[in-house]
């Protein structure tokens, strides 16, 4: 069986939907950030696949935008968390609701 | 000495300054004396001002004296300036020559009062401002002057503030004459729209262009008359007067008798020339005074305190002199002023002498039999008491006497009987005062019975003076029907113009003239007579006039207090409440707060968006996003 582009975009489809589903329903924050960064990959994999099939460098150019960013936002994301777990003793996302009206 | 005339409201105005700032923490005597001899001083500058202007040709007696540009407001311009002619130089003799003695008579009355030095600056600054207004050479000055006295009015009253009741009777006087003022401020904006110009000599030959009747003439002189009532205690605004007695006697005398009330009469004196354009001014004026000799003089039949007679006396009187002045004989008033300034200064001195040998005690019921005790204060009292009730040969007979005449020759003759019926209740009540107070039993308590005694020569010296003005002061103006001349006539005659429809004194046979006289005079006998049997020796009768409705209603001087409280005073301070509580709170409050509740309430309900729950707004996140992709994929597409 040929794996085709149709293929990689579906898996890219499926990871994007898992890592989405996981922003939105799970309660631990770092796994709240994991998914952040399946999305995110994800994102990166359709992105490789569609230069392939278009013979275009460009995009493979973006997916290392994507990745610095990535890294310092997972740097930045995981110093906030040390400090919420410091200041409230838990991963909870549902605690962190100081900004309920 | 004319050209002095600036010396004569400067000396009071320099007591004042002295005793406020110089005098600090003197004796008694220094401070009591200087502020005395600074209306000496003036008095005596008015006397050397009075004979250089007998001394000119009768037209030409008056003097202008102009000091400085006042106010220059676009095109209105005021100067300030003093004028001396002969209607304005007997309001300064009299006005400094009252007060003089009342200066003088203080000094004896307020001894040993922890206000003496306060008292003699309240006292000098009144004198100064009294000046002002019957010295001005138009209408705003006069105006300064007329506002002047009345604070001083309001700081006399209440002199004696830490009583409610007497801080009170001066806030009230205060507000009666602000209701006047009112009326005289807005005459003086219509003088100066009309004729351009405000100052008194500059009008008087513009208003002779006008005929008869004008609207406009008609206008100014009841807006004037309006100041008058609040001022010279008219009605309906006279209830100030009575509730002033709280002051001090010397300023009941000086302020609230001799000069001050009399402000009113001498404006319209000095605007004749106005109001005799208008007979409609004059009518009320007549009426206006006419029924307020008669209504304040059945008030003072059954009054007990010994000030509130002679205040509803002073009521009386006035309405006298506006009766004149509605008749058309401003002379006649001018004259009345005069002599009732000295005998009615004459009797609150007097009452004055006897509160103080009474240890303060005001109330007739519990005097009695004084005449022994104080002998100098009965025989001037009696003098006094015999000029008002106008016992001929005595001031009050002539000038009284001449009032009651003009009106009947000018054929007001209800007027005249109201008038006639005054002057008898005047006799009677002031024969009634004199012999509850002098004759009979003493009533009074043990201990003021062992305190009494006669005051002492500085108050019974300037009591004695003004006796024998109260004789000698009418013989300027004796009518020509009893072989007199009238001076005082021919003295004002420059000023004061008898040409209109009401004036003209006739030389003509004078029998009316005489029954009249002999009308007048028997009216004053009979009620002496009555009062004498009424009251005199018969204790049991002090309440007399009977327990019936009349006295009562008379007692409690026609509920007219009572009624302005009702009508006026307790439906404005229910509108303040009602206001308070419907308008402000209601509406204003209402709305500020409305506005808020509104905003507060609307952020109450969108709130809810902010759910606090992270992941919800990454679903709305997500949602917002499919939401523009799908309407961006539907353009593309459709």
């Amino acid at each position: 069986m040929q794996i085709e582009l149709a293929h990689y975009l579906l898996l890219a489809a499926v990871l994007f939907g898992i890592g989405a589903m996981g922003v939105l329903t799970r309660k631990n924050l770092i796994i709240v950030l994991m998914s952040v960064e399946l999305m995110l990959n994800s994102v990166n994999l359709s992105f490789i696949a569609l230069a392939r099939h278009a013979a275009d460098q460009e995009a493979q150019v973006i997916v290392f935008f994507v990745l610095c960013v990535a890294a310092a936002e997972v740097a930045v994301g995981l110093a906030i968390l040390i400090s919420v777990w410091r200041k409230r003793g838990t991963m909870n996302i549902d605690a962190l609701s100081a900004l309920k009206g | 000495m004319l050209e002095l005339l600036y010396l004569i409201p400067l000396f009071p105005l320099l007591g004042v300054l002295l005793n406020t700032f110089v005098l600090r923490g003197q004796a008694e005597k220094v401070v009591g004396w200087t502020a005395a001899l600074m209306i000496g001083a003036s008095f005596a500058v008015a006397v050397g001002g009075f004979f250089q202007l007998l001394g000119m040709p009768a037209d030409a007696r008056h003097f202008e004296l102009d000091l400085f540009r006042w106010i220059v407001v676009g095109n209105f311009a005021a100067q300030a300036g003093f004028l001396a002619d002969p209607l304005s130089m007997i309001m300064m003799l009299i006005v400094t020559g009252v007060s003089f003695l009342i200066h003088i008579y203080s000094i004896g009355y307020m001894h040993g009062d922890e206000g003496f030095r306060k008292f003699f600056i309240y006292l000098n600054l009144f004198v100064f401002f009294m000046l002002l207004l019957v010295m001005g050479n138009n209408y705003l000055v006069m105006f300064v002057g007329w506002e002047g006295v009345g604070l001083c009015s309001y700081l006399l009253i209440g002199f004696w503030y830490t009583d409610e009741l007497k801080a009170s009777a001066g806030k009230k006087a205060f507000i009666m004459n602000r209701i006047g003022d009112f009326g005289f401020l807005l005459a003086i904006f219509l003088i100066w729209t009309t004729f351009g110009t405000i100052n008194f000599r500059e009008i008087e030959p513009m208003a002779q262009a006008y005929s008869v009747g004008t609207g406009v003439i008609t206008a100014i002189c009841l807006l004037l008359f309006t100041g008058a009532t609040g001022k010279s205690a008219q009605l309906p605004l006279y209830t100030w007067l009575p509730d002033a007695m709280a002051g001090p006697t010397p300023v009941s005398a000086l302020i609230h008798a001799a000069t001050m009330v009399t402000a009113g009469v001498y404006m319209i004196a000095r605007s004749n020339f106005l109001f005799s354009l208008s007979p409609v001014a004059m009518e009320v004026v007549a009426w206006v005074g006419g029924l307020t000799a008669l209504f304040a003089a059945t008030i003072g039949l059954v009054q007990t305190d010994i000030k509130k007679v002679l205040a509803y006396s002073t009521v009386s009187q006035l309405g006298f002199m506006f009766l004149a002045c509605g008749v058309g004989a401003y002379t006649a008033a001018v004259f009345h002023l005069m002599t009732h300034a000295f005998f009615k200064g004459l009797l609150f001195l007097g009452s004055g002498s006897v509160i103080h040998g009474m240890s303060d005690e005001q109330d007739i019921r519990m005097m009695g039999g004084l005449k022994s005790k104080m002998p100098r204060t009965y025989w001037t009292f009696l003098i006094g008491t015999l000029a008002i009730a106008g016992i001929p040969g005595l001031a009050g007979f002539f000038s009284k006497d001449e009032i009651l005449w003009k009106t009947f020759e000018s054929h007001h003759y209800p007027l005249w009987a109201i008038g006639a019926t005054a002057a008898f209740c005047t006799a009677f009540y002031m024969f009634r005062l004199l012999y509850l107070t002098f004759f009979g039993k003493f009533r009074g308590t043990k201990a003021q019975e062992h305190h009494l005694h006669e005051s002492p020569s500085l108050m019974t010296v300037p009591l004695m003076i003004l006796a024998v003005l109260s004789i000698v002061g009418g013989y300027v103006g004796v009518p020509h029907a009893l072989g007199g001349h009238n001076f005082f006539h021919d003295w004002l005659s420059s000023v004061i113009h008898t040409t209109g429809e009401h004036g003209g004194t006739s030389h003509g046979v004078p029998t009316a003239e005489y029954v009249l006289m002999v009308v007048s005079v028997a009216v004053a006998v009979i009620g002496i007579l009555l009062a004498r049997s009424w009251y005199l020796g018969k204790s049991s009768t002090v309440e007399s006039l009977g327990k019936s409705g009349m006295r009562n209603l008379l007692y409690n001087k026609y509920w007219v207090d009572q009624i302005y409280d009702g009508v006026f005073s307790k439906p404005f301070v229910k509108a303040s409440e009602l206001f308070a509580q419907y308008v402000d709170q209601g509406t204003v409050d209402g709305a500020v707060n409305g506005v808020g509740s509104t905003v507060s309430g609307f952020g109450g309900i969108v709130r809810r968006i902010q759910t606090g729950v992270t992941q919800n707004y990454a679903v709305m996140m997500g949602a917002g996003t499919v939401f523009l992709l799908g309407i961006l994929i539907w353009s593309v597409l459709g």
